[in-house]
């Protein structure tokens, strides 16, 4: 039986040690130079900080998943620096590119395991050198070493915003300000949920007394105003819950509001995607245990709807799991399946305490930019919802008039924010004016005169 | 937009060219390490006329850090190793 | 009778449906417009966007040149020119039978006033010195050009909607009659229509509609497949096409390049079924190969999009249009077998003339829908 599992990350590792354990060999693919995923990303060769440095409180975690990565490595047919740009399901086929060489992995079964991307709200300066994803802001000091700049603000909400700050201050970089969009009264509504979760809530705790500790500015409840700066970042300026305008000079930001999945292989492969409301992210339709509408695909991790890093290890094995199942294997699920249930549970408090700030996206000014490929400004896309053109009653024909989407990251950026402002014009639902569809390639692929 | 190095700064060193000018890196760093450590400032320019960009989400998704690399092609800074002798110009 | 009683229906809203009902509008009719999904989803919509007259079947050559008249007043007609630039077709040959080729169709444009000169081997590196090697020589249509397949259809629809027009997007036609005075069309949804006038443009399911009314005809589906870069410099100013079809590029000012050959897959659906259409890796990679063929300077760009749509192929790759020849009242104009872009505003007018006037000025002859059964 041939199997491929795309992504190595968390979940993709999980999924892998379970199929060799049950005797299959998968070809796994990853886009980058090593396996780990973005949240146990490894520096390249070279680097000398140990896991207690580079992964805190997640270093145990880390260590294990990547004893279980370089295992499954030298076992399993290991394709990295490999992008799967294209999925036939009717085919049951890859199309992936390799050091600019074209490929074609058949599979009979695939564990789509492709992760998340920071979810991000444009903001006035977003574009200006030295402002990053709040991912971003991590992998270069996890993986590199370096701060985004050497006084960083943070803007955002989500576990991440503190962490990400917290990791600054201790790497000896300047933390200007974190600025978290949710007011603190939402965070505590959530707490009881939360403790479903007791150590992913202490360790948050803890990151927000010691910031506070250590003297850093910290506002709740913001509304960003615009990140500041000619050539590059200068300053970011913020309304506080009072009503107050403020400003802080920095030379770099880190922006992010939780995650979404990157599910365009999903979509390719023809799985429909439903609205969650709670994550208040689409996500291609899948069971508690990976199965999907389309035979012979399966989906774990963050790439099928954000659950985080413990989820999709537990999710990697079940998808695995699955499959052995709908081979006929006799396999044990039980405990597991448990286990995915309560984490969910929690994954529900997590979200109340963190939601989307549709509105900042919503009251954005037509003139802000927010399509960062084609240089699209937010009263490009509301225009289409008047004309010239027939008006677009939802995102696919505001893409086809406005281009929102079009460009070289197909709306991975904006579509979220692009998607609310839409809404907000239309005076409807986000569910109802729908997602953009994704398009093969799902990243850029060189033209070439010999594939 | 500089990068600042902050830990595992006891690195080799190695040397790019970026159009022409000398920019000193370390063996480990992407290309956009190099470059935005190294005092490029940005990586590319918006076609659209909004200005510089120096990339968004450093894992590969946002495609905001093309750069040109002599030999190479058109490559993603953040998912490039740097090279020493690397010849790059800005996307 | 319960529904919605009009002067004039129409299935379909591509861009023939959409200047249909804005010509028919603009003349005092009430027009309903029915589309299974949104305005311009299909061919109309997804196409490469060729406003080319050049190397047509000399039987569209007449709708062609209506149709660009047409063209170089779309911003007055329909408030946006849907960025129709012209900047000439230039079609080119990579060897002496294709050269050969361009040299017969000189008399072919003469005959039917169409401005076209050749460019000969020394002139054309001359002229567009980023064409590769392997190009022989070329012919330049200057009249030719190009537009924005996203806005056309809903920028037409904007208008007839303006003028009067009622256009039902996601509304599924599920059965017709016609009762000898009327025709009856009911939808998914249960809701009823009638007039004494039925439009069908319906692409490639114009030819379900066809059947419906007794006159079914060998319309297969069509998918191209399309491509495009990300923004380069701007340099490939003509539309570019080569004999014999099997790659075509066109590069517009904001810097992508648009590059269609070969065929995607797709699968029409049964009624009351989602259409989809999707690209095909190996017709992308072929017509990379063949795009840098003709210019060099894109090897290495990168691809950032591909799609397909579904267009209704004839076996003699020219639609049908004309009256029915079973129904009175029943117009068709369907299968335009991947040529359908840039004849549409004027499918439009010819539909207007045809109801309101009982006649037109352009022969439609090659076009009856009649030819099949004959040939059979």
């Amino acid at each position: 039986m041939k199997v491929a599992v795309v992504g190595a990350g968390p979940a993709g590792v999980r999924a892998v040690e379970t199929l060799l354990a049950h005797g299959i060999r998968p070809v796994w693919i990853d886009e980058a130079m090593d396996g780990g995923g973005r949240i146990y990303q490894r520096p390249p060769a070279g680097m000398q900080r140990d896991a207690r440095t580079l992964y805190g409180f997640e270093a145990s975690r880390a260590t294990a998943l990547h004893a279980a990565l370089d295992a499954a490595k030298a076992r399993a047919d290991w394709r990295p620096e490999t992008l799967v740009w294209n999925i036939r399901p009717g085919q049951k086929q890859l199309n992936t590119l390799s050091q600019s060489r074209q490929g074609v992995v058949a599979y009979d079964a695939v564990i789509l395991c492709t992760g998340a991307m920071d979810r991000v709200v444009p903001v006035k300066g977003w574009t200006l050198p030295g402002v990053t994803t709040m991912g971003g802001a991590q992998i270069a000091l996890k993986s590199q070493g370096c701060g985004i700049g050497r006084r960083v603000a943070f803007l955002g909400s989500g576990p991440l915003l503190w962490l990400v700050a917290y990791q600054y201050a201790k790497a000896g970089a300047e933390v200007a300000a974190v600025l978290d969009t949710t007011p603190f009264a939402t965070k505590l509504a959530a707490a009881p949920g939360m403790l479903r979760g007791p150590a992913t809530f202490a360790k948050g705790l803890y990151y927000i007394g010691w910031l506070r500790t250590h003297g850093i500015r910290i506002a709740e409840g913001v509304t960003p105003l615009a990140i500041e700066g000619d050539e590059t970042v200068a300053g970011i300026c913020w309304r506080d819950a009072k009503g107050v305008e403020q400003q802080v000079a920095c030379d770099a930001v880190g922006i992010g509001w939780g995650l979404k999945p990157e599910a365009q292989l999903a979509d390719l492969a023809g799985i429909p995607f439903d609205f969650d409301d709670v994550q208040h992210n689409w996500v291609p339709r899948r069971d508690a245990a990976g199965r999907t509408p389309v035979a012979g695909v399966y989906l774990a991790g963050d790439g099928s709807g954000i659950g985080g890093a413990e989820v999709a290890e537990l999710a990697g094995t079940r998808a695995a799991l699955s499959l052995l199942q709908d081979e006929g294997r006799a396999v044990e699920t039980a405990a597991l399946d448990h286990k995915l249930a309560s984490l969910a549970r929690f994954r529900v408090a997590l979200e109340k305490a963190f939601p989307f700030p549709a509105h900042l996206a919503v009251s954005l000014p037509d003139d802000a930019l927010f399509c960062r490929c084609e240089g699209l400004t937010v009263g490009d896309l509301r225009v289409t919802t008047t004309g010239p053109t027939l008006p677009a009653p939802e995102m696919n024909r505001a893409k086809a008039v406005s281009r929102a989407g079009m460009g070289r990251c197909q709306g991975r950026v904006c579509g979220a924010a692009a998607a609310e402002i839409l809404a907000a014009k239309l005076g409807c639902s986000v569910a109802e004016v729908g997602r953009l569809r994704g398009q093969a390639p799902v990243k850029p692929i060189p033209l070439v005169a010999a594939p | 937009m500089k990068l600042t190095r902050l830990r595992d700064t006891a690195r080799p060193a190695i040397s790019l060219h970026l159009e022409g000018e000398a920019v000193a890196a370390m063996r480990g760093d992407t290309l956009l390490t190099a470059l935005l450590a190294g005092g490029a400032g940005h990586l590319r320019e918006s076609e659209f006329g909004d200005g510089h960009r120096a990339g968004f989400c450093l894992m590969g998704a946002c495609q905001d850090c093309w750069v040109v690399v002599e030999g190479m092609g058109r490559v993603r800074a953040c998912a490039t190793l740097a090279q020493d002798g690397m010849k790059v110009r800005r996307g | 009778m319960s529904g919605t009683r009009c002067d004039v229906l129409i299935i379909g809203a591509g861009g023939a449906g959409c200047s249909a009902a804005l010509h028919l509008a603009l003349r005092g009719s009430r027009v309903v417009l029915l589309e299974r999904g949104l305005v311009g989803g299909q061919a109309s919509g997804v196409n490469y966007g060729g406003v080319r007259q050049q190397g047509r079947n000399p039987a569209e050559l007449p709708i062609a040149r209506k149709s660009r008249e047409i063209w170089g007043r779309m911003k007055a007609l329909a408030g946006t020119e849907a960025e129709f630039t012209v900047t000439g077709h230039l079609k080119l040959a990579r060897n002496d039978a294709e050269e050969a080729e361009l040299i017969a169709y000189l008399d072919v444009a003469k005959q039917y006033g169409l401005p076209l000169r050749m460019v000969g081997r020394n002139a054309l590196h001359g002229e567009y010195p980023w064409l590769g090697p392997k190009v022989l020589a070329g012919s330049f249509a200057p009249e030719d050009g190009s537009a924005n397949p996203r806005l056309m259809a809903p920028a037409l629809a904007r208008a007839a909607r303006d003028a009067g027009a009622a256009i039902h997007e996601r509304t599924e036609v599920m059965s017709y009659a016609h009762d000898g005075a009327l025709f009856h069309l009911r939808t998914v949804r249960g809701e009823e229509f009638s007039a004494p006038v039925l439009l069908n443009l319906a692409g490639f399911w114009g030819g379900r509609v066809a059947e419906a009314f007794g006159e079914a005809v060998p319309v297969k589906p069509l998918s191209p497949n399309m491509l495009v870069t990300e923004p380069m410099r701007y340099f490939i100013e003509p539309n570019l096409g080569v004999v014999g079809g099997n790659v075509y590029l066109r590069q517009i000012p904001r810097g992508n390049v648009i590059i269609g050959g070969g065929y995607g897959e797709s699968n029409p659906g049964e009624p009351g079924e989602m259409p989809w259409s999707r690209p095909v890796p190996e017709a992308t990679m072929e017509a990379a190969r063949l795009a840098i063929a003709l210019v060099p300077e894109l090897e290495g760009a990168q691809i950032i999009r591909s799609w397909s749509g579904i267009d209704g192929q004839m076996p003699d790759r020219i639609p049908v249009i004309g009256p029915s020849s079973t129904t009175p009242g029943l117009f068709h104009a369907f299968g335009f077998s991947g040529h359908g872009f840039q004849l549409g505003p004027a499918i439009g007018a010819i539909m207007s003339e045809l109801v309101l006037d009982g006649r037109t000025d352009v022969p439609l002859e090659a076009f009856r829908i009649t030819r099949f059964a004959e040939a059979g």
